[in-house]
């Protein structure tokens, strides 16, 4: 893996850099811990007082904002890692031209890729131990498993930033983020986030199935509720077998396109 | 330090450069001289290891350009045509992130910033964001910049475009002084003063081939005549008026505002003008340029 030409296994430079200079827009960083807080008050602690309990595909009932907040967990992942890899990646790329000095020194591609898709990773580290202790105190974490829970939306954050990244690299104008929104939010909506898998058609149940959100919100939920079985294997590998496309898909675009 | 044999670089169906032989010294200021499109940046991204040549040979500082490109870069220093400083940071961290990419300790780094701003007359800045510096200390801030990891070669890809005069006389002063320290330069402009004043030696690129090279001096005496006499006549097309001084000069050159008379002794080529009954409204003899160099060699003036 140390070939020269793609990298120079130098990409924690990059997040130095990405550090310091987050350190003069923290209250843009701080705000991305709020988003998820509210849904968890609106839909879980709110809404769930109307909806009361949930059955789950076993036949146990949990309450609404029990049922709710690991998918909160894991969608906030996905939101928080596709805003850092597309808007922020996109400014860097096109308009501030970040890459272009870095390129020039000995970093390569695949450094920026890791580094990129890092930095989008540790952001979202903070929010999801945030968001947990959050939820430990709205009475929505039920068993020690849950600690997991940061890992694994560390993964879901990995997966999606990667991808978010690699679609950045084909992005022309700011408008074309349009399309992203238009991949997200029925995700966000309809990836067994806010209503158990059982509740959806049959025929469409195999489509929820099939996105990646599906996956990070079965893990969470999962790992939360403290039903840990191998079943969370295939989550796992599904999304980190994105990750690892998106980010040699990124580094080759980041090639293709600085590298000519 | 620098060996280009036959290099060639293709997008697509165009040819940007076009099979060049060039080879930079150790130690000198080499120049690509041309027009915008000649293939002077072209150039310059393949010597500095982001643009994988098409074909041919490229060798830096001993290594080859297209397997060790990293290894390359790290001891180049790179000042691209448009400033890519970091403006999310400092004066002095963007000296440090940079000097960081290089791996230098972070105890290094802030040694080397010091010294870097007062080479670049921005210790008093060190603290301030980017964005509010003015052209001229953008660009003294990328070379210090370029510095930060003591590159043995430093890229400048037209270097002072879009400065102001004094602005320019600055970088130069800047760059003699890294010249005297033995950084060795190679530099791409599209003006002829500042290859006079800086170069060593120079190309000359044209439509992405070299059509001379040497020291500005003797690029002159290869390419043109010792003198030139500039004649301005009270017309809109000066094309009828160049017959009419044929055979005074070697050669003539016809511009849209002036003639320009290719001559050993430009006196004489005057009085022989005046002596054809010609009355310019302005007659100047001068000595020849690199911009005659190149108007003879491609047709065209330099400045577009």
């Amino acid at each position: 893996m140390t070939d020269g030409r793609v990298g120079a296994g130098r990409a924690g430079m990059l997040v130095e850099r990405n550090y310091r200079s987050s350190r003069r827009t923290w209250p843009v960083i701080v705000s991305g811990f709020f988003e998820p807080v509210f849904f968890l008050f609106a839909m879980g602690v709110g809404i769930g007082t109307l909806v009361g309990d949930v059955e789950l595909a076993d036949g146990t009932a949990v309450p609404y904002v029990v049922f709710v907040a690991p998918a909160l967990l894991a969608a906030s992942a996905m939101n928080g890692a596709v805003f850092d890899s597309t808007i922020n990646v996109f400014f860097k790329l096109k308009y501030a031209r970040l890459y272009d000095s870095v390129l020039a020194t000995p970093l390569g591609p695949r450094d920026v890729a890791v580094a990129e898709i890092g930095w989008a990773l540790l952001r979202g580290v903070v929010y999801s131990t945030a968001f947990l202790l959050v939820a430990a105190l709205a009475g929505a974490v039920t068993s020690p498993w849950a600690l997991l829970a940061v890992p694994a939306a560390t993964l879901i954050g990995w997966a999606f930033a990667s991808l978010g990244m690699a679609a950045t690299t084909y992005m022309r104008t700011w408008a074309d983020f349009d399309y992203v929104n238009l991949a997200i939010l029925p995700m966000f909506l309809f990836s067994a986030t806010f209503f158990p898998l059982q509740t959806y058609p049959p025929a469409l149940q195999g489509v929820v199935q099939a996105t990646p959100l599906y996956h990070g919100v079965a893990m969470v939920r999962e790992l939360m509720l403290g039903r840990v079985g191998p079943g969370l294997l295939v989550h796992v590998a599904v999304l980190a077998a994105l990750g690892v496309l998106g980010t040699w898909w990124t580094a080759r675009r980041i090639e293709g396109l600085l590298l000519r | 330090m620098i060996r280009a044999e036959g290099l060639v670089k293709t997008f697509g169906d165009f040819t940007a450069v076009d099979g060049i032989d060039v080879e930079v010294r150790p130690g000198e200021a080499f120049g690509f001289l041309g027009p915008n499109g000649a293939g002077k940046s072209s150039t310059m991204r393949m010597i500095g290891c982001v643009s994988p040549p098409s074909a041919g040979t490229l060798e830096i500082l001993g290594m080859d350009a297209r397997t060790q490109g990293a290894q390359i870069r790290a001891r180049l220093g790179v000042v691209p045509q448009k400033d890519t400083l970091d403006e999310e940071l400092t004066v002095e961290e963007n000296i440090w992130v940079y000097g960081r990419y290089f791996g230098l300790s972070r105890r290094l780094v802030r040694e080397r910033a010091e010294e870097l701003l007062d080479f670049a007359q921005l210790t008093g800045r060190a603290k301030s964001v980017v964005e509010p510096l003015s052209g001229g200390m953008k660009r003294r801030l990328t070379i210090a910049r370029a510095l930060v990891n003591s590159p043995s070669v430093l890229l400048l890809d037209e270097p002072t475009t879009g400065l102001d005069p004094q602005a320019r006389h600055v970088l130069w002063d800047r760059l003699f002084r890294l010249k005297r320290e033995g950084v060795t330069l190679v530099l791409t402009t599209h003006y002829m003063d500042e290859a006079e004043q800086l170069c060593d030696r120079l190309v000359v690129m044209d439509q992405g081939r070299v059509v001379a090279e040497g020291s500005p001096r003797s690029l002159i005496e290869q390419h043109s005549t010792r003198e030139v006499l500039e004649l301005r006549f009270d017309v809109a097309d000066h094309q009828p008026v160049a017959e009419k001084v044929h055979g005074v000069a070697e050669r003539v050159e016809v511009l849209p505002d002036r003639l320009l008379l290719y001559t050993a002794d430009g006196e004489s080529a005057q009085a022989e003008v005046t002596r054809r009954g010609l009355d310019p409204l302005s007659a100047l003899v001068r000595r020849s340029t690199l911009e005659d160099v190149f108007l003879h060699l491609t047709g065209r003036t330099l400045v577009d």
